[in-house]
């Protein structure tokens, strides 16, 4: 099957039910976007499907056949994009685990709504969790990514 | 790794202020100088450009022990922090935690107690190597020279060595230095400790570059996974497995002694695989008629048969008969806490590579020392031919403390003979955590007129953690189950006190859960103590300093959290305040909740948390913040909604859709004020969490007048307590 992932147009021998997470984990080996739940419920798995936020768990590669995937690898070539740098700047991570997922829903947040208030942050995020519970550092770093750019 | 630091030397010079001495063996040397460098000793390499690679001891599961740990021993070095590189230390009893007789664990909040002294002895004994070395070469006295960071400095001359210098030249003595307490900084020479500094393996967490377990690859390796039985300890006895071998990608079914191992292509052909496995299992296993409820109902009969059961006494002060017959009130009040579940986000996972006579491992463990012996025992391999990687955890929590996904991976390795990287999905995960004990607290206690507590009875009946996890702890400690029991003791100032465990097994093993006894010790000694104020009519806050006039760093933070929160002020309208307080693993901490409740729904919103606390000396400040925050968080989400039910030995909760997560809309303002004092660093990995639950009850009942005496506060019970009130 054929599309494009983090840029480039790649070719994956895959079945249309398979999920999407496992075909970029075990298949094209980008291990950054990370297995939490399997059912859509944290979050941890997010990419981006033609710049959409997506649970790639539950996204079959049906779905995903001749789009854009976009991975937390492909946010930016160097670690340098707005909310990665805010992430850092803020010491929002404790394990990590789940924050890939946070900060592509974050990337996406902002891509449909640059200047979100806070309520509309913590709307956006509702459905990443957690367990560390770094929520009000994610939103400090969301609202220094939006002043900074 | 060979054995390079002897146990007995690391377990001796533990107790603070003696004497330490690090033995050196020459292979290790030859190792280290191989990588590049020059090795002082095992804790720091120097390379000629002067990058200085420090090992960090304790796992980073998202506490900043990777940067907090070898911060110490840069401070004692008086290395340029800017210059040092995080090394994840190899297995090896040299590196273990002198908190856990030498063992590599990392948890119970013992890290940096632990290792404190012996990393600053580390530094101070590398650094020293360094200044005998310079001063030889300079031909001055040893005394004349000093440090600035990454240099040897000879004043009188002027002349100076940078550290990388006198890497290119000095070779490792044969005996290394004596360093003991005097030679170590004053507090008030710290460069580093108590500077934020940014947490070193932040920068690849956030392009997705950093490899937790799960991301571990190994060449020519296959996905496992194994069905665990329905009812723990249940066995398979049949194992129908030819729908499961037809499919594409399984490779092999595998019989284990605790459930049928699937081993295929990838995660979704093994999960696939355990679908279509029809598994008769074996009857009769002792967690088979464990039922939470009636559970509950049993252990608060236990505790509250003040006379007919007797349990172990664990403390005891003063004459508890006398001072209640001689009292002027009495109060009881019996706690419950229900059974919850860890939910790190990275699920259950290890990779194994077994070989005919070695073992490879990659695995997320909070402790490498009990990976490489569960790895021994089931391979029959010696300890020494068993490599554990300790890779990056997605949390740990405790859960990481058990090896059940370490055994998962060595047996079917070994069936395989090939690398086996197993992956639990999150069912597996919730269905087969060792979770928090269930526990039910009998509190008792005597006041005089003025309010003064004179007596204090409690009883707590649960399960045993150590009785299993650590057997010969249990058994030193005559019954008495330290774990289970943590945070029972008071600072509170209480003439006569008994107190008993009554360990009640009813056949479902319980394990380590963040905060372990404190999650719900606090939660019974705290909201209980607020229940015999407001009877008296006396403010929470002055009735606990009255208590602590003796204990001035837990008053400090009684007090510190009472003013962030402005205690005494008007609240808007609708909303309440509660204090809870804890003084466990050698930290001060108290905290103020602001809540409200909607009476229709029965749901409480925490607003607000302000939180004093005092860990001592505070190594990396924010980092102390983060912890108490991510605690913090932890409490109200598993006050205000986690809970495991069991029926018929089963768990009933499978994923995050119904075993709740607290979420960012619910996630309360938490402002935390680090009141650090020249005693040395407690733990705070943990420390956040006790306060939580009483704090939200005892504003609960400022506000209702309601007293929710069990966890989790479910809108449903809090409906229920507030219709009973009315």
């Amino acid at each position: 099957m054929r599309l494009t992932v983090n840029g480039k147009s790649v070719d994956v021998a895959a079945e249309p039910d398979e999920s999407l997470l496992w075909v970029i984990r075990e298949k094209l080996n980008l291990t950054g976007t990370k297995f939490g739940c399997g059912v859509a419920q944290c979050g941890a798995c997010t990419v981006h499907l033609d710049g959409r936020a997506v649970r790639s768990c539950i996204t079959r590669m049906s779905q995903a056949q001749g789009r854009s995937v976009t991975t937390i690898e492909g946010l930016s070539p160097d670690g340098s994009h707005p909310l990665q740098k805010a992430w850092i700047t803020e010491q929002v991570l404790q394990c990590g685990y789940c924050q890939s997922g946070q900060i592509m829903q974050a990337a996406s947040l902002l891509k449909s709504n640059p200047k979100p208030t806070r309520a509309q942050i913590v709307q956006g995020m509702n459905g990443n969790l957690c367990r560390c519970g770094t929520y009000n550092r994610i939103v400090r770093a969301i609202e220094r990514a939006v002043k900074e750019g | 790794m060979a054995t390079v630091l002897s146990r007995r030397a690391f377990v001796a010079g533990s107790a603070a202020g003696l004497t330490f001495t690090f033995t050196f063996t020459g292979r290790l040397a030859k190792a280290l100088a191989q990588a590049g460098g020059f090795a002082p000793n095992i804790w720091v390499t120097i390379a000629p450009d002067g990058t200085i690679t420090i090992v960090a001891p304790a796992v980073e599961m998202g506490q900043g022990a990777m940067t907090g740990m070898p911060l110490v021993v840069a401070e004692e070095l008086d290395a340029d922090w800017s210059k040092v590189k995080i090394r994840h230390s190899p297995q090896g009893p040299g590196y273990g935690n002198p908190g856990f007789g030498g063992a590599q664990v990392t948890g119970a909040s013992r890290s940096t107690p632990g290792y404190w002294m012996p990393l600053r002895l580390a530094g101070a004994q590398a650094r020293r190597v360094l200044l005998d070395a310079a001063a030889e070469r300079l031909g001055v006295p040893v005394g004349e020279l000093t440090t600035e960071p990454s240099v040897v400095v000879h004043k009188a001359s002027g002349r100076r060595l940078a550290y990388g210098e006198i890497a290119q030249f000095a070779k490792a003595p044969a005996t290394l230095p004596t360093v003991t307490a005097a030679d170590l900084k004053k507090t008030s020479e710290f460069r580093l400790i108590g500077k934020n500094h940014a947490r070193i393996e932040l920068p690849e967490k956030v392009t997705g570059a950093a490899k937790f377990g799960i991301d571990q690859s190994v060449p020519d390796m296959l996905i496992g996974g194994v069905l665990r039985a329905p009812v723990p300890g249940s066995k398979p006895e049949k194992i129908e497995d030819a729908a499961a071998l037809s499919l594409p990608g399984v490779v092999k079914v595998v019989a284990l002694p605790y459930g049928v191992g699937v081993v295929g292509l990838g995660y979704q052909d093994v999960q696939k695989g355990k679908n279509a496995l029809k598994v008769t299992w074996s009857k009769g296993a002792p967690a088979e008629k464990y039922d939470s409820e009636a559970v509950v109902a049993d252990y608060v009969g236990v505790a509250a048969s003040v006379a007919s059961k007797k349990g172990v006494v664990a403390h005891q002060a003063g004459d508890v008969g006398k001072a209640f017959n001689e009292a002027s009130r009495r109060f009881t009040g019996v706690y419950v806490t229900d059974h919850v579940y860890h939910a790190t986000m990275e699920p259950m996972n290890a990779t194994a590579w077994v070989k005919p006579d070695s073992v490879e491992l990659w695995v997320p463990t909070q402790s490498p020392t009990l990976t490489m012996l569960t790895a021994a025992a089931l391979t029959k391999l010696p300890p020494t031919a068993v490599k554990v990687n300790t890779t990056l955890l997605g949390g740990g929590f405790g859960r990481r403390l058990e090896q059940d996904f370490t055994s998962d991976a060595v047996l079917l390795s070994k069936e395989m003979g090939r690398p086996v990287k197993v992956i639990w999905s999150r069912e597996d995960d919730v269905k087969n955590d060792k979770l928090r004990p269930l526990t039910a607290q009998y509190l008792e206690a005597a006041t005089d007129d003025a309010g003064n507590v004179t007596a204090w009875r409690y009883r707590i009946a649960a399960p045993s953690i150590y009785a299993r996890a650590n057997p010969r702890a249990f058994e030193a400690a005559k019954g008495v189950d330290a774990p289970v029991l943590e945070g029972f003791e008071l600072s509170y100032a209480v003439p006569n006190q008994m107190m008993e465990y009554l360990r009640e097994e009813r056949g479902w093993d319980v394990g380590f859960w963040r905060s372990v006894g404190a999650g719900y010790t606090k939660f019974a000694i705290e909201s209980f103590l607020d229940e015999i104020a407001r009877a008296h009519k006396l403010d929470p806050v002055a009735f606990r300093l009255k208590m602590l006039a003796g204990n001035p760093r837990a008053a400090a933070v009684v007090k510190k959290a009472a003013e962030m929160a402005d205690w005494d002020g008007k609240r808007p309208a609708g909303r309440a305040l509660g204090i809870g307080f804890s003084d466990t693993w050698r930290s001060y901490i108290a905290t103020v909740a602001e809540v409200s409740v909607n009476r229709q729904t029965g749901k409480i919103s925490v607003h607000k948390l302000w939180s004093a606390v005092d860990p001592g000396i505070a190594i990396l400040p924010d980092n102390v913040v983060a912890q108490i925050e991510g605690a913090a968080v932890f409490g109200v989400s598993s006050v205000l909604g986690e809970r495991i039910t069991v029926k018929d030995g089963q768990v009933q909760q499978s994923n995050f859709h119904d075993y709740t997560l607290l979420r960012m809309a619910d996630c309360p303002e938490i402002q935390v004020e680090v009141m650090a004092t020249d005693n040395a660093p407690g733990g705070i990995g943990e420390v956040g969490l006790p306060p939580t639950g009483p704090a939200i009850g005892n504003a609960i009942a400022a506000l209702t007048g309601v007293r929710l005496r069990r966890l989790p506060m479910t809108p449903a019970r809090v409906l229920a307590a507030l219709k009973e009130r009315v």
